[in-house]
């Protein structure tokens, strides 16, 4: 087993960035499986990364309670925050949620007596094992697709096709929506929390608008249908910069191009595409 | 020194409301958040300075340039970005997801060609000579600039109220089906208003060099930061909504600036724009538009 022992020497922090993208992935997958547009992730995972951070650096609790707590304390501000921003839809949700992200960074950033503001938080333990975040990343996923054929999934499904028909089926469409979103928080606070502890430090700006884009983009680029596109589209957007590496200065240049060619062949997601092929091959009529 | 403000206010106001009004000019007609708008006024800015550097245009001929060069990046971007998606009925999210790409894309190349450093214009490029009236001092670069965003501003107003093709794009930004059906050519209309939204674009980033004199690969970042505050400001897709929004940016940042200090201006600036959008989602200047099935 030595060459595994080398292989994850290497490739440990990429691996542990993939599963924590992952995770990000799915978290904006539970609100655009609503067709909720919130780009608040990037903030959530501030908070359950800081929340973890200095639960571990000043008070020395265990590892396991400053994840639950990092994915906690999210869920909490989700929920009070949820309440007034779900009234609001479309792009005006998702302009809504980054200005609430932005406020968060800001503050962040400002309370330097608690988080070191811009300078960040230093010397965070590195305690995640691939272990956490295989396990993180399973039961995430589990629950995810056990909701996919259960009454919440369709609830959500309804929802995504036509907000007022659900609503008038007598489904609760408020709090399936404060579910999805609050759900959603605590996953990416726990990335966040779980990516805290391993790459040794975090500040402010890392959890700014281009992360929240990006998180976006992995859901997005890998297809909202199911929570496989957004493990697709996880795994896509953290490997493609490492797969191009060969290309030197033009790997930013080549990575745009290609997520411009996939987007333009497979508007819906890669994971719609890859539906598409195997419908195509097993005989069967690919409908939609 | 409150004149003084003043004048800062309306010409960094008058940079924000031109650059808002090509972002939701995209918006309005063609329903899309063009996150790549920011790189495309990156573009602006180094194309004036490479003409006046390398071509050693005068400024005003180099502002010319920007118009061309950023003019025709929308051209591009209609043509082998949006018009695609479109063609296949592409899920309203696709074509935003594309602009991040093209936005890497754009200012990786930039950083590529001309490194990551931060340029400047050529001091004696620039007219240095100051203008003062009772007080209040002028440079006659600031005023340029003023006048150049107020005139386009002019134009393009005037233009979408009074001339055949403005009436044509507010129809389309109404309806796309039944501007089809009145005869009007979608197509390319669509493709016009990205060209115009991405030299609108161009014309800031050129100014907003000028007024900071740093021209660098991420300077569209942040201003697509404030593009979309000003956006949501005046209303998604309302071009006076943007105009006046972009004012009331402008006017916001001098004075909190000047009064209450830099280190918190962000927060307040965002944590009133989530309150705006909760109380106002149509916006500050936007009228209610209650839209049920």
């Amino acid at each position: 087993m030595e060459w595994l022992d080398n292989f994850w020497a290497t490739y440990s922090t990429l691996l542990l960035s993939v599963g924590t993208n992952v995770l990000l992935a799915l978290s904006i997958y539970l609100t655009l499986a609503c067709g909720l547009l919130t780009v608040a992730n990037a903030a959530f995972m501030a908070i359950g990364a800081y929340t973890a951070a200095l639960l571990t650096l000043q008070t020395g609790t265990p590892f396991l309670l400053a994840l639950i707590l990092g994915a906690l304390l999210p869920a909490l501000v989700a929920m009070l925050i949820g309440r007034p921003t779900l009234r609001l839809s479309g792009v005006y949700l998702a302009m809504a949620t980054l200005a609430f992200g932005e406020v968060v960074r800001i503050l962040i950033l400002n309370a330097e007596d608690l988080t070191g503001g811009a300078l960040g938080l230093n010397g965070i333990a590195q305690l995640t094992t691939g272990f956490d975040v295989a396990f993180a990343l399973i039961g995430a996923l589990y629950v995810l697709l056990r909701f996919a054929g259960s009454r919440i999934g369709r609830a959500m499904a309804a929802i995504r096709q036509d907000e007022i028909a659900t609503e008038l089926m007598g489904l609760n469409v408020r709090a399936y929506k404060l579910f999805a979103f609050v759900l959603g928080a605590a996953l990416a606070g726990l990335a966040g929390a779980l990516n805290a502890h391993f790459t040794f430090f975090i500040s402010p700006n890392e959890y700014g608008f281009e992360r929240a884009v990006e998180i976006l983009a992995m859901g997005v680029l890998g297809g909202t249908g199911s929570p496989w596109g957004a493990v697709l589209g996880g795994v896509v957007i953290t490997l493609l910069p490492e797969l191009l590496r060969g290309f030197g200065h033009y790997r930013p240049l080549i990575n745009g191009v290609v997520l411009i060619v996939i987007i333009i062949y497979s508007p819906q997601g890669i994971w719609d595409l890859t539906r598409f092929i195997r419908r195509r091959h097993s005989g069967k009529p690919a409908v939609n | 020194m409150l004149a003084q403000q003043f004048i800062n206010a309306i010409s960094l106001g008058g940079v924000y409301a031109l650059f808002a009004l090509g972002f939701t000019l995209i918006f309005g007609v063609l329903g899309i958040v063009n996150l790549a708008h920011g790189a495309v006024f990156m573009l602006g800015a180094y194309s004036a300075l490479h003409a006046v550097i390398l071509l050693r245009l005068p400024l005003m001929a180099a502002i010319l340039a920007a118009i061309v060069t950023t003019g025709a990046a929308g051209w591009l971007l209609d043509k082998l970005i949006f018009a695609p998606l479109r063609a296949r009925d592409a899920p309203h999210l696709a074509p935003m997801i594309a602009t991040i790409g093209l936005a890497i894309c754009l200012s990786s190349s930039v950083e590529g060609f001309f490194g990551a450093q931060n340029l400047r214009f050529p001091v004696e490029a620039l007219p240095t000579e100051t203008l003062s009236l009772g007080g209040i001092r002028i440079t006659w670069l600031e005023l340029q600039i003023v006048l150049l965003a107020f005139v386009l501003m002019g134009i393009l107003m005037w233009c979408l109220k009074q001339t055949r093709i403005g009436r044509a794009l507010r129809g389309l930004a109404e309806s796309p089906k039944a501007a089809a059906l009145l005869g009007i050519d979608v197509e390319g209309l669509f493709r016009f208003t990205s060209v115009l939204a991405s030299l609108l674009g161009g014309v800031a980033g050129v100014l907003i060099a000028l007024y900071t004199n740093a021209v660098f690969p991420l300077m569209g970042q942040p201003m697509l930061h404030k593009g979309i505050a000003v956006v949501i400001l005046g209303g998604m897709g309302d071009i006076r909504g943007a105009l006046l929004g972009g004012f009331f940016l402008g006017f916001a940042e001098v004075f909190s600036v000047a009064y209450i200090g830099s280190t918190m201006r962000d927060a307040v600036a965002f944590g009133l724009l989530f309150a705006i959008l909760l109380l106002r989602p149509d916006g500050l200047f936007g009228k209610a538009t209650q839209r049920r099935a």
